[in-house]
């Protein structure tokens, strides 16, 4: 299922919070989630205040080797990060790193509405021909797909959370505003954090 | 007996102060440690595609518990500045160990202003910056930033000066 070979333009454009909201929905064992920085770390905000999630505020690109860090200090948890098309586009690198350290652990989903939407709309490369989940396979991360709708990104999640990884999952998502702001408290949000993971008492 | 290189020396010191991820970007003068690290079964040896991989690696690691360090050349320092909001935003420790190019009998012109300019672009951006001349005060300064960075929640870069890492690996 991971290795369907849908394209870009083959999968069909949800809508960013009902997927996240998907996921959440699923992780039932304190699993990590690092939410890059925009409306992708703002709807995970909004899909409930759980305090295994990690929020970006800025400094685009780092929510895949943050993920990556978390993921081989915790082997038995299960970490996803959530990243949009603009931030990944600006570390395509980190890709090729979690592929040679074959991270069991990390899961990858890309919401790609191939706009950089805070910033007024212009379009960024995968809104210009771009296809990220082949560059991610190009990059050695042989289990990744697009979600070709719901149901499929439903399967793929529930494939992430019970199978080795690592994965990358690209999910083609619409213009809607996000559905909240994440609070703009770092210190806090990185204690809440590591107390979620117990790593912290 | 014989003391250890001080390479080996700096890979103690990282040992005894816990660190189990070494993320980097490799150098000339990282090689022995590097090298030693790959060794271990019990410390994550990550390549980086770029430095600014590295401090996200490092801000992970400690989220999930773990003490790491980045190591890296001076030219590396240039990629990293944006990125240095992530620990100092967070409150996070960060440790880096920098070989310095441009500096010290260098002949690729290519590395002098990233070289000259490194120790002022780390202040402005907020990191503690400490400076190895000599081999017998590498470790002490190493150990000494290691507990600064890890212990007072701060960023802090150890700069190893290219006289300290020999001009001689510097072969064209």
């Amino acid at each position: 299922m991971i290795n369907a070979a849908t394209t870009r333009d083959q999968a069909k454009v949800m809508g960013r919070f009902d997927i996240t909201k998907r996921l959440v929905a699923k992780l039932q064992h304190d699993e990590a989630v690092i939410g890059g920085i925009g409306h992708t770390n703002w709807d995970l905000w909004a899909s409930g205040r759980r305090p295994q999630n990690f929020y970006m505020l800025g400094s685009m690109g780092l929510a895949v080797p943050i993920a990556m860090g978390v993921a081989l200090a915790q082997p038995d948890r299960k970490v996803f990060a959530l990243e949009g098309d603009g931030s990944i586009l600006m570390q395509l690198g980190s890709l090729a790193t979690v592929a040679h350290q074959k991270v069991r652990n990390l899961a990858i989903v890309i919401m790609d509405n191939g706009i950089y939407q805070i910033t007024g709309g212009q379009p960024t490369a995968t809104g210009l021909g771009t296809d990220v989940v082949a560059i991610a396979r190009g990059a050695g991360l042989a289990q990744a797909a697009w979600a070709t709708d719901e149901a499929h990104f439903e399967a793929l999640m529930d494939q992430a959370l019970a199978e080795p990884g690592p994965f990358l999952v690209g999910v083609r998502t619409d213009e809607q505003k996000p559905f909240g702001q994440t609070e703009r408290d770092p210190p806090q949000l990185r204690d809440r954090f590591m107390r979620g993971l117990g790593v912290k008492t | 007996m014989t003391e250890l290189p001080w390479q080996d020396q700096v890979y103690a010191a990282l040992k005894s102060a816990g660190v189990k991820q070494l993320a980097y970007v490799p150098d000339a003068g990282h090689a022995r440690v590097i090298a030693m690290a790959h060794e271990d079964n019990d410390m994550h040896a990550v390549v980086c595609t770029t430095e600014e991989e590295g401090i996200a690696l490092s801000a992970g690691a400690y989220l999930g518990g773990q003490r790491s360090v980045l190591l890296m050349q001076s030219s590396g320092v240039g990629n990293c500045i944006n990125m240095l909001s992530l620990p100092i935003n967070c409150r996070m420790p960060f440790f880096t160990i920098i070989t310095m190019r441009g500096e010290w009998g260098e002949f690729n012109p290519w590395q002098v202003p990233m070289g000259s300019a490194t120790e002022a672009v780390l202040k402005a951006a907020g990191v503690h910056v400490r400076r190895a001349e000599r081999a017998d005060e590498v470790v002490d300064i190493i150990a000494a930033s290691a507990t600064l960075a890890f212990d007072s929640h701060i960023p802090v870069a150890v700069l190893l000066s290219q006289r300290l890492i020999g001009a001689k690996v510097w072969t064209k």
